[in-house]
């Protein structure tokens, strides 16, 4: 029996050994003589593999159910030689794309997807936080049975009395102290690798001494174990494998042990990111195997010791790499051995913890705070702060985290249950990364439904049996089935319940997940981002060479926004290193051309890829450069789209100005038929006045011929023939309106000819002068002997002189009266003219007389006599001869109306 | 003594017709070619009927009809319109300004001989 005081101490003893080979480590390393640049420090490192599950699990195993625990070993040891193809792919990848983290691998070959990135962390945590929590039990339990006490009958200290939870606590400063101190998690954690290494050669020796003096020292050799093992039948048969079943179990478990190996966040940590040259691949890859071998030679004989030893259920045969030591009273054996299991414990927590904070920084709160533009606003300045921190916060959340699962779930469940569902976890993420890396048509789409598919068929055959308890809904569930249907048994998916559970789920989920992979692929259509990265991967030995070779640049930037770009997030004095460094590398000269160029863009990029992850690092220089669209069909698409857009929305405003202007079009329309029809309503009502007129003047006279039968000859003979002359008012005033509809609705044509004026004169003379002499006008014609010719239609220009004529003489007065007709040839045109001494037109209605009936726009005021639709037809027909008519007047002085004509119509003038 | 009325037309022809007839009825008759000889008239003989045409130049029709009833001294006056606008609304406006009577031209003579004596002996 070991005090607990001392394990304590010892414990802590070693913990601060660790701390000052990390620190050796870390001070090498800034010093430039790297003692993790060897290749047996970094085979040394993979065997982190081997945790405490191994150092006392395995032997558990092996008493329990024999070889069988070697499957786990000799998967990783079997595909060994696949490591030179796969691992270093992965790892040339990693290097040249300046990848992070798991998680940052798998978003980065499909696009630098974001969801993946969230989903991988996310099946990443879940999977291995019970198995955290695993190391910290075989810690405590290791305590424990040193310091006396019965497993059996292990009291579960409280807290801040369990020595694990301080062991916790050392684990976690050491890993923010070694594994997130500076922002570049691309700088290896060389401090941490070199004290993983050294703790895998503590775990390796002290297994191999325990193993030794147990062999040798307490038993009689090997050949005594084996010949007393071989007289038990029971222990017989751990030697073979039974049946069907174990043949089925040997292929799942070498599976997922092979995958875990490369996929586990841990073996991706120290294998691939932490790894400082691809040649040391090739030592490692019999070295390893070598290790595995000698971990697991005493394997055998000690859980066939311990099965001597102890009768079978007395002792947990977990613990048997403790209990025979004690057993033998070998107190110093024990204590050497149980720093042996802290060592593979205090390895796993340590590499894991890291691995897992460096995922949920890089991969769930980078992309998320740059993601969001307020956040990223907000939290920008601070942001490489707060990624450190982060990190750092996150290490302690892990293994809080581990530990409360530790003290509520794992102390029910062996080390090897837990151990192989974190396998089987992680094995869901290999058909995403060994189908991209081998299959470029593997898309994002793909990825997620397998990872997510995979994942949730892990969770339901492997995990949720495990949480059920007696008597409880799940315990309902695992008897008969999801809902009662035994198909959904989550040992026995559609009826297939004659594999054992752990080959059933690994089967189930990896057949779900590499469905739904291949088969989303192959329906999915791809962004070039993804292809590109797709490219990259599949071939990366191929662009490899070209590190710093643009893929797909299209923006652009100066050197200075990258400088500022990088100073924000790496600090100003890292930016400007960074930069030189390029300058330097690359040749550039930056004085005289400040563009900054693809390669450098690239390089910016991965420098920040190495500070946030390659997701959040695309995203940032893609807002902060404004990069463009990378891909031809993309941008093809967008034009296409954005054409269609112009094209529809042209089309609309075309559309829509020509609504618009034939709303307008319809509205003067509109308002012209208003104003037509307003007119028209007007000339209606004018030319029905004027035709009442004469016809009241009519019926009057007749009615006084009709009813004064005393009448005199000489009134019944004037009444008579007033009623004559007011029939033809009447008559000229129908010929005048349908005249003017003639004229107005350009069916009236003119018959033109050559005209002689003094001709026209002469019978315009003839037919007014009854009118003339009546009112006594002095009237006279001054017109020269010789005149041209007038092209015109001689009945129309007779009308026009009638009507001014008759105006004239109805303006003049009676007696004194003098009206001159005047004509005479001005150029090319005829120039004639009627003037009088009449009382001249009133200023008021001067506008208007040429309008019809102009009473329309003054209703009761009249127009002087004789001149009703008259001015409008001459004007009409003046026009109609491309002439133009005008008056001067002055009231109470007299009128000239001017008619100006063209000798000759160059062609047929339409009438208006 | 004869009752004065007053015929007021722009139309000479209608003027005469209405001159006769009224001289044929026994009235002392007085006549105008427009608005503003009327007012003339009415001013220095306050007739006892008015017939009276609208649309006249520069003084119309309404103009003479609202000076006559404004004055109270030509509170015995009767008007009567007589004009070729046969609109509701043209009529209705001839009411408005206080006519006593509008008729519309055509005319019936017999009928309007009958309206200026009721007009006269009311």
């Amino acid at each position: 029996m070991i005090s607990s005081g001392w394990l304590i101490g010892f414990s802590f003893l070693y913990l601060a050994l660790l701390f000052v080979v990390a620190w050796w480590g870390e001070r090498r390393a800034n010093r430039g003589r790297s003692l993790v640049n060897n290749p047996y420090v970094y085979a040394l490192s993979l065997a982190v593999y081997c945790t405490a599950w191994t150092y006392y699990g395995s032997v558990g195993r092996a008493a329990e159910d024999g070889i069988e625990f070697l499957t786990i070993y000799l998967g990783p040891t079997l595909t060994v030689p696949l490591w030179w193809i796969v691992l270093r792919k992965i790892i040339r990848i990693c290097r040249t794309q300046q990848i992070t983290t798991l998680a940052d691998f798998v978003s980065a070959r499909y696009g630098q997807s974001l969801r993946l990135s969230y989903l991988t962390t996310l099946v990443c945590v879940l999977g291995v936080l019970p198995y955290i929590a695993l190391q910290l039990k075989a810690i405590a339990t290791s305590f424990d049975i040193l310091s006396a006490q019965q497993v059996a009958s292990v009291q579960t200290p409280g807290v801040y009395q369990d020595t694990t939870f301080y062991i916790a606590i050392a684990l976690g400063i050491f890993v923010i102290l070694f594994g997130s101190r500076t922002l570049d998690a691309s700088d290896r954690h060389e401090g941490m690798v070199l004290a993983v290494a050294f703790e895998s050669l503590v775990k390796l020796l002290a297994f191999l001494i325990v193993g030794i003096v147990i062999v040798f020292g307490v038993f009689g050799g090997l050949e005594e174990i084996y010949g007393r093992a071989a007289a038990q039948p029971e222990l017989q048969r751990l030697f073979v494998i039974e049946d069907a079943d174990g043949f089925s179990r040997w292929f799942w478990m070498l599976l997922i042990s092979t995958l875990a190996f490369l996929f586990l966040p841990r073996q991706f940590q120290v294998a691939v990111l932490e790894n400082t040259r691809e040649d040391h691949l090739r030592k490692a890859m019999w070295l390893f195997p070598l290790y595995l071998l000698l971990i697991n030679l005493f394997v055998m004989p000690i859980a066939l010791a311990g099965r001597l030893t102890f009768p079978l259920g007395e002792v947990n045969a977990d613990t048997y790499m403790l209990a025979i030591p004690l057993w033998a009273k070998r107190e110093g054996l024990a204590l050497l051995s149980f720093l042996g299991g802290i060592s593979a414990a205090t390895s796993m927590i340590i590499v894991s913890t890291i691995a897992l904070s460096l995922m949920i920084s890089h991969n769930v709160l980078a992309p998320f705070v740059l993601g969001h533009v307020r956040l990223k606003k907000f939290l920008g300045p601070y942001f490489a702060r707060i990624l450190v921190t982060s990190r750092r916060v996150n290490v302690v959340i892990i293994l809080l985290m581990a530990y409360a699962y530790y003290r509520g779930v794992s102390t029910t469940y062996s080390l090897v249950s837990i151990g192989l569902i974190s396998f089987a976890a992680v094995a869901q993420f290999a058909p995403a990364i060994l189908g991209g890396l081998y299959w470029k048509e593997g898309s994002k789409r793909g990825a997620v439904a397998g990872i997510l598919g995979g994942f949730l068929v892990w969770g339901y055959t492997l995990v949720l049996p495990t949480l059920a308890s007696k008597g409880s809904m799940l315990e309902l569930v695992m008897q008969d089935g999801l809902f009662g249907l035994q198909w959904l048994n989550p040992h026995g998916l559609l009826g297939l319940s004659s594999l054992p559970p752990l080959a059933h789920g690994v089967f189930w989920s990896l057949l779900v997940n590499v469905g739904l992979y291949v088969g989303v692929s192959m329906y999915a259509t791809r962004s070039t981002q993804e292809r590109n990265q797709a490219e990259i991967f599949v071939d990366i030995f191929r662009y490899a060479g070209a590190r710093d070779t643009p893929i797909g640049w299209k923006g652009k930037a100066s050197v200075d926004e990258i400088r500022l770009l990088l100073a924000n997030f790496l600090g100003r004095e890292r930016a400007n290193q960074a930069l030189v460094h390029f300058a330097h590398r690359y040749r550039r000269d930056w004085e005289t051309d400040p563009v900054a160029d693809a390669p450098l863009v690239n390089y910016a990029e991965k420098l920040l890829a190495s500070a946030m992850g390659t997701a959040s690092a695309r995203v940032l220089m893609r807002t902060t450069l404004k990069e463009e669209e990378v891909s031809i069909e993309e941008v093809y698409d967008i034009l296409r789209e954005a054409q269609q857009l112009f094209s529809v929305n042209k089309e609309l405003r075309k559309k829509q100005v020509e609504l618009s202007r034939a709303t307008e079009a319809l509205q003067e329309a509109n308002n012209q038929l208003k104003r037509l029809s307003e007119q028209k309503d007007d000339f209606i009502s004018t030319v029905t006045h004027e035709m009442r007129t004469p016809l009241t003047a009519i019926r009057a006279m007749v009615e006084i011929v009709a009813d004064t039968p005393d009448l005199q000859a000489e009134e019944r003979d004037n009444f008579l023939a007033t009623i004559i002359k007011e029939t033809d008012r009447m008559n000229r005033l129908i010929s005048q309106v349908l005249d003017l509809e003639k004229l107005d609705s350009g069916k009236m044509s003119f018959s033109l000819a050559p005209v002689q004026l003094h001709s026209v004169f002469d019978e315009v003379t003839a037919s007014m002068d009854q009118l003339l002499k009546e009112k006594q006008v002095d009237f006279s014609t001054q017109v020269p002997e010789q005149l041209p010719a007038l092209e015109a239609d001689r009945d129309r220009l007779q009308q026009v002189l009638i009507n001014l004529l008759a105006n004239a003489v109805a303006a003049v007065e009676t007696k004194g009266g003098k009206i001159v007709f005047r004509a005479e040839a001005v150029g090319d045109s005829m120039l004639i003219s009627v003037v009088d001494n009449g009382k001249g037109i009133a200023s008021e209605i001067q506008p208007l007389i040429f309008d019809k009936f102009y009473q329309a726009e003054n209703q009761t005021v009249r127009k002087p006599k004789g001149s009703g639709l008259g001015l409008a037809i001459c004007r009409r027909i003046v026009d109609g001869h491309g002439g133009r008519i005008w008056f001067d007047s002055e009231p109470g002085k007299g009128s000239t109306f001017w008619v100006q004509m063209p000798l000759h119509q160059t062609e047929m003038t339409e009438v208006r | 003594m004869s009752e004065k009325i007053l015929i007021v037309d722009d139309e000479p022809n209608i003027l005469m017709a209405l001159e006769f007839m009224m001289k044929k009825g026994g009235y002392s008759v007085f006549i105008a070619r427009d608005g503003s000889e009327a007012l003339e008239i009415i001013k220095t003989e306050a007739p006892k009927v008015i017939v009276l045409d609208i649309m006249m130049p520069e003084v119309d029709g309404y103009e003479v009809c609202r000076f006559v009833k404004d004055h109270d001294t030509l509170h015995n006056t009767k008007v009567i319109f007589l004009s070729a606008k046969t609109k509701e609304e043209e009529i209705a406006k001839g009411y408005s300004v206080g006519a006593d009577l509008y008729m519309t031209k055509p005319f019936s003579n017999r009928n309007l001989m009958e309206e200026v004596k009721r007009l006269i002996t009311e």
